[in-house]
């Protein structure tokens, strides 16, 4: 029951918090939420299956261009619901045709989904409609767009722990853990893949169509900037991406540090997200729920 | 209940296995033998739905098995023990276990299966609890055998089971596969170690270069002079033999 009533006590506690922060304390704690939603995302299907994904902003940029192209001719409920159909197909497609890649081969691809995404934009943009850059004005308050990432975010960590304890979470597992004997063992690999991918992106792009209004100027070098995917998947693996609050615990702290790294270093703070890059892989592989645990274990050990 | 025919495997323009043919009958353990690289694997892969052949046919029980994947194959009673501990290194023992037992012709006599597979290993009973990662190779490859049996299979395809195992755990494996060949399971198995092979299988097949280069009832190869030389490491046999 309190692994229950914790989360969602914490859940309210963040819904009022933006009663008591100042503008500038909102627009942090919309960031902070997004990428807890971006990397629970992330880690719904690369956590146990192992594809490090870089097509995050792939899926978030098309969300975000979706609410910058719809948002005058539809309802904003049905720009969102668009999103995600839209997600869903374009992860279906890539998915059917790519998740037979494995290792390197599947992270090059993903990144240069990302890449592939952006230019088809940006060559329909100049070409056909003439214009490179959309403007987002919604009636909407920074509030409401942080309640909407709540809940997304929520919603996100809530799936995960249900795909955990599911069928599709142990067939996931299984999957990272030797995708030869899963096949033989009875796995739908193709299909049991396709479904966390799918759940993963439809969720990645909700969270760039919800935030884009906040961009208010929106064109692909700002939604489609791979910074996304590759702070996602340190936040991820930095929290421990097989763990159900992992991705959330990593994400966070990172937030906070490149925020401040980068209004204090604008120049130079890509060098110290790549140095962290490194020193996550090196010191914590499995993240810090994982070395917590090591750690604990040693203490039992010479106690 | 299995025949290949004429089965052609390349990887690139290396050919793996060139024109093979096999044919198991049910209930036979049929051993296929030979040397590292030979194309056992290839073969075995290649039934396994693992490897994709060039040309050739592959049918069990009249139903071609080519194109088909491997989840559906489990379905179809044909169960793969890949080379070099099948098993899920992450998960305990039990769970591995009954993982085996997902397709359906498995599930609801997975209690019943599980208890056999305990009795053939009872070792895996006492450590059912025990993280599969953590067991020596011996104890992991019973796993990987245990985990085939559980999904009910009518064959059992078995890749390199002695692999990298001390020689006293390669005789707890290869007792083990005595025991599951008497309750009646068909058996293909792939080796390097031919007297423990032979001993046990009905049938042979001798795998050189890519071509099977002999056949026959498993006591006859075991006699045969050219199969000692080659096989089994025994005396050179005189030149005018």
């Amino acid at each position: 029951m309190t692994k229950l009533i914790i989360p969602l006590l914490a859940l309210v506690a963040l819904a009022f918090a933006p009663n008591f922060v100042s503008a500038y304390g909102l627009g942090l704690l919309i960031g902070a939420a997004t990428y807890v939603t971006l990397a629970s995302a992330w880690a719904l299907f690369s956590g146990h299956t192992h594809y490090v994904s870089l097509a995050t902003v792939a899926f978030y940029g098309t969300g975000a261009y979706c609410m910058a192209v719809l948002n005058e001719a539809l309802p904003y409920w049905a720009v969102l619901l668009c999103a995600g159909g839209i997600g869903a197909t374009m992860a279906a497609l890539v998915g059917l045709s790519t998740l037979r890649l494995q290792g390197v081969y599947f992270v090059i691809f993903s990144f240069g989904l990302a890449e592939l995404v952006r230019q088809l934009i940006t060559w329909y943009e100049v070409n056909v409609t003439g214009t490179l850059g959309r403007y987002i004005f919604l009636d909407i308050s920074a509030r409401d767009i942080y309640w909407q990432m709540l809940a997304l975010g929520a919603a996100t960590i809530a799936l995960t722990a249900w795909i955990h304890r599911s069928r599709l979470g142990m067939a996931l597992r299984v999957i990272g853990d030797d995708e030869a004997v899963a096949a033989h063992s009875g796995i739908n690999l193709a299909r049991v893949k396709l479904i966390a991918f799918v759940l993963s992106a439809v969720i990645l792009t909700l969270a760039g169509a919800i935030t884009s209004p906040r961009y208010v100027y929106v064109e692909p070098a700002i939604v489609f900037n791979p910074t996304v995917s590759f702070l996602t998947v340190i936040m991820a693996l930095l929290g421990g991406a097989n763990r159900l609050w992992g991705p959330a615990l990593g994400a966070v702290p990172l937030f906070l540090v490149f925020e401040w790294l980068s209004t204090n270093f604008p120049d130079s703070y890509p060098i110290f997200m790549g140095l962290l890059f490194i020193g996550v892989v090196f010191l914590l592989p499995d993240g810090i729920l994982a070395g917590i645990e090591k750690l604990r274990a040693r203490r039992k050990v010479q106690s | 209940m299995l025949e290949v025919e004429n089965l052609t495997v390349a990887y690139g323009k290396h050919i793996a296995l060139d024109n093979a043919s096999i044919s198991v009958q049910a209930g036979q353990m049929v051993a296929i033998l030979g040397a590292n690289g030979a194309g056992k694997s290839s073969l075995l892969g290649a039934i396994g739905g693992r490897a994709r052949p060039q040309s050739g046919v592959i049918r069990y029980n009249g139903q071609s098995l080519l194109d088909m994947p491997a989840h559906k194959l489990a379905e179809h009673g044909i169960a793969l023990v890949p080379e070099g501990r099948g098993i899920f290194p992450g998960l305990s023992v039990e769970e591995n276990l009954r993982l085996g037992a997902i397709p359906k012709r498995a599930r609801e006599g997975a209690t019943e299966t599980l208890a056999e597979v305990f009795n053939l290993f009872p070792k895996l009973a006492e450590r059912r609890g025990q993280i599969a990662g953590t067991m020596s190779g011996g104890e992991q490859q019973m796993v990987a055998i245990g985990r085939a049996l559980m999904s009910n299979p009518e064959i059992l395809l078995l890749d390199e089971p002695s692999l990298g195992l001390a020689p006293i755990v390669v005789k707890e494996v290869f007792s083990a596969l005595t025991r599951i060949r008497a309750k009646g399971l068909t058996i293909v198995i792939v080796e390097q170690n031919a007297r423990a092979t032979l001993a046990l299988a009905d049938y042979v097949y001798l795998v050189e270069v890519g071509r099977i280069t002999g056949s026959g009832p498993a006591e006859e190869i075991k006699s045969n002079p050219s199969v000692e030389r080659a096989f089994l490491g025994g005396a050179v046999a005189p030149v005018n033999a």
